[in-house]
């Protein structure tokens, strides 16, 4: 059946029909629908792991008794993941073991734009590259194939614009492949020095093996046009460059890792001028470079953002675009209207907190008018960094600290951060705001909110418990509405001696969309307090009078909280 | 049929059903098709952009600067913020709808005004409608969205007939009924050129 897919629709379908038993998962953009769409597969076994190090090794555990399995995880999920990926690389595997990560060139919705070519390298694992939806299918299906071969776990690497845009796609039927035997064997599985030494060897002979293979591979395709340029390039670059060189003879690397350096050549020989078209880090030319082959590449492409068809247009024929710049105002990503984090980090910015934040829907703290946040870094380095803060700049330093944290993000790593706290003898204070979902990745399950990734009711991880048996010397929940009760406990927490927890507690405002009526403004007299909580519902007027769009307002009510007036009351549905 | 589309707006404006719609209208008129899209930080009250391709073949799942046929607007301030992105001669298709961005709620700075001459004096053709009112008649605030894309069915010649069996093919069943009335206010629209 032909079919408009997403590209990570895509990417589970091939994993569906290459059989895969295991798949598991943490949220990540643009990763996250590749676990939701492999979850309704009924023959599929699918979950949301606490983080890519345990999904991985879940998937690894999966792989050696004998079955297709998968992980799946945004590019910064692949540096958690590292630890078992690393070594995955010398057990090698028994069913084929398949890793999808996702970059995001140009950071739509990341802290880093880090490239997960590299680690291919690195840890000695191929990577196979896709540019549309039917290729992300057939190379997830290849990549088992693959895998089971050489005894590897392969990579497949996708992007942004291929994860989250959608293309025609074939759809096949499912190939039940058979769980393969389990045969104990310690040289292989139990990775010691003794026997790892012996699997590094077999690491390298595999390199060698895949390096010559590639050579041979149908997904490395080279296309003969004019002579005078020849583009080498990989995944969606692959469909700018088409759409920008229409006469230029492309060399389109399927797998990158290793590179088909004999292919190579024999494009090179063949063409004027080689450029290697790629985004982020320069990771095909210098492989080409080390190899002794003249190209161009980063000398005319940058390391920064995405490319594009008009980038690609401009820098090699000289087209020029139009480049009107006009002065508009910016339309940054906000919290929600109802949002129940606003009221806890305008707490946080009412009293000068120094606040170490962290990844999540509550990154947007940091914007203003709310401006709230000091740092942010990877998932759960908030509870570090504000224990750091202490051990540097002394206990005066953490009475004025909060870290924050999402429910999701602390189950993810802010728990090993808690636990060295208290064990360190630290006096921070920890907000975790437990909306009840994994928000910015579009509402996840986790272990806390009772129900797994197929939506089947589940065992509930108690936060508050967890944090007094991590030791934790004060743990207390307020209702992240309640702004009184919010500032009291940050204040009382912050001046308290120990490791202190506050659970701020309420779900997030897309959830349950029972709104009350929503809020109107009867008597304002421009003070502009309602305005600092920067709420996409409360508009300031030409005359500086506030008004609340009531289609946007949600009835928080946060609002009449903060207006000294009593001018905000209930108004209509 | 050969377009191509960037929907704009404001996230949670709903511009990615709208895709999901022009991607079945092509797949139901056995044309070639890609869309892009943008989810995560972006949908959080951002600025966002859905890409559509209609052609018999397509590469690139993105519309570049100065390659759009048409831009279709949800919004008035982001048709203009992504105006560079259109043809010589194309045609913007705009809800008049207002939503304020968070520099403006603030009064750190002003919405602009003349937005809609500013168009015109960078498109071929500009139509505006008020999509609001429209989505609110047809007894949905939230099909904002459905009302555009009628109103840009009627614009590319497509015939109500299809854009009704898109539509049909994007949502939940339990949606079609209002949602076809949404789009057919949309079609209905008096999509004469406007100013």
């Amino acid at each position: 059946m032909r079919k408009l897919m997403l590209g990570n629709e895509a990417v589970a379908r091939g994993a569906y029909e290459a059989g895969v038993r295991v798949v598991s998962a943490y949220p990540g953009t643009p990763s996250t629908e590749v676990s939701e769409y492999i979850s309704h597969y009924d023959e599929v076994y699918a979950e949301w792991a606490p983080n890519e190090k345990v999904a991985l090794e879940v998937a690894v555990g999966a792989s050696f008794a004998g079955a297709r399995a998968m992980a799946c995880m945004k590019h910064v999920g692949v540096n958690v993941a590292a630890d078992p990926l690393f070594t995955a690389a010398y057990t090698g595997v028994n069913g084929g073991l398949v890793v999808l990560a996702a970059d995001d060139p140009g950071m739509h919705s990341s802290q880093n734009e880090q490239d997960t070519r590299f680690y291919a390298r690195s840890a000695h694992i191929p990577l196979l590259e896709p540019a549309d939806s039917a290729e992300a299918k057939a190379f997830t299906e290849l990549a088992f194939e693959l895998s089971e071969k050489y005894d590897t776990p392969v990579f497949v690497r996708t992007t942004t614009r291929l994860a989250h845009s959608q293309s025609f796609v074939e759809t096949g039927e499912r190939r039940e492949v058979p769980l393969r035997e389990y045969v104990k064997d310690i040289k292989k599985y139990t990775m010691m020095p003794a026997s790892a030494i012996g699997r590094h060897v077999a690491v390298e002979a595999r390199e060698d093996r895949l390096a010559a293979d590639v050579n041979g591979m149908d997904i490395v395709r080279e296309e003969m046009r004019s002579r005078s340029l020849g583009v080498v390039c990989s995944g969606v670059v692959y469909e700018y460059v088409r759409e920008a060189l229409p006469e230029a003879s492309v060399l389109k690397l399927g797998i990158v890792y290793p590179v088909a350096l004999d292919r190579v050549r024999e494009f090179a020989a063949k063409v004027d001028r080689l450029v290697v078209v790629e985004e982020l880090e320069p990771f095909i030319e210098d492989t080409l470079k080390a190899a002794g082959i003249a190209c161009e590449g980063k000398n005319i492409f940058s390391r920064q953002g995405e490319l594009s068809t008009a980038i690609i247009a401009e820098k090699l024929l000289g087209k020029k675009v139009n480049a009107e710049k006009l002065d508009l105002p910016v339309r940054p990503p906000v919290m929600c209207a109802g949002c129940p984090h606003r009221g806890v980090f305008y707490v946080l910015s009412k009293l000068k907190l120094t606040v170490s934040a962290d990844i999540g829907c509550y990154t947007l703290g940091a914007q203003p008018p709310l401006s709230a946040v000091d740092t942010v870094l990877c998932m759960g380095a908030s509870v570090g960094i504000a224990h750091g803060f202490e051990k540097a700049r002394g206990r005066e330093q953490s009475k004025k600290t909060v870290a924050v944290i999402g429910d999701s993000t602390f189950i993810h790593s802010g728990i090993t951060g808690l636990i060295n706290a208290a064990y360190n003898k630290s006096n921070i204070t920890l907000i975790i705001l437990d909306n009840s979902t994994t928000g910015m990745t579009g509402h996840q399950q986790h272990p806390a909110t009772g129900y797994t990734l197929k939506q089947e009711p589940a065992k509930i991880l108690d936060i508050v418990e967890f944090c007094k048996v991590a030791g934790a010397d004060s743990v207390r929940v307020v209702d992240s509405y309640d702004l009184a009760a919010v500032e009291k406990a940050v204040k009382e927490e912050t001046a308290a001696d120990g490791v202190s927890v506050i659970v701020a507690r309420r779900p997030c405002a897309l959830l349950d969309r029972n709104y009350p009526p929503a809020m109107k403004v009867d008597g304002c007299r421009k003070c502009g307090m309602c305005l600092r909580l920067g709420c996409p519902a409360i508009e300031k007027q030409e005359d500086g009078s506030a008004r609340i769009n009531p289609a946007l307002c949600v009835g928080c009510g946060l609002c009449t909280e903060v207006c000294r007036f009593d001018a905000i009351k209930e108004g209509a549905r | 049929m050969k377009s191509n589309i960037l929907i704009v707006g404001v996230g949670g404006q709903g511009t990615l059903l709208a895709s999901r719609i022009l991607g079945a209208l092509a797949e139901r008129l056995g044309s070639d098709c890609k869309l892009s899209e943008v989810h995560g930080m972006s949908q959080r009250g951002g600025s966002v952009v859905t890409h559509v391709k209609i052609a018999p073949e397509v590469a690139s799942p993105i519309v570049g600067l100065g390659d759009a046929d048409v831009i279709l607007a949800f919004e008035e301030l982001e048709a203009l913020r992504y105006i560079n992105y259109l043809k010589e001669g194309g045609t913007v298709l705009v809800n008049t709808q207002r939503i304020l961005p968070m520099p403006v709620i603030t009064g750190a700075r002003k919405y602009p005004e003349n937005i809609l001459s500013e168009l015109k004096a960078r498109a071929g053709r500009v139509y505006a409608l008020d999509a609001a009112a429209e989505a609110e008649a047809a007894g949905s605030l939230k099909s904002v969205n459905v009302v555009m894309i009628g109103a840009l069915a009627k614009v590319l010649g497509v015939d109500i007939a299809d854009a009704e069996a898109a539509l049909k093919a994007a949502v939940k069943p339990k949606f079609y009924d209002i949602n076809r009335i949404a789009l057919g206010r949309g079609y209905a629209c008096d999509c004469e050129e406007k100013i």
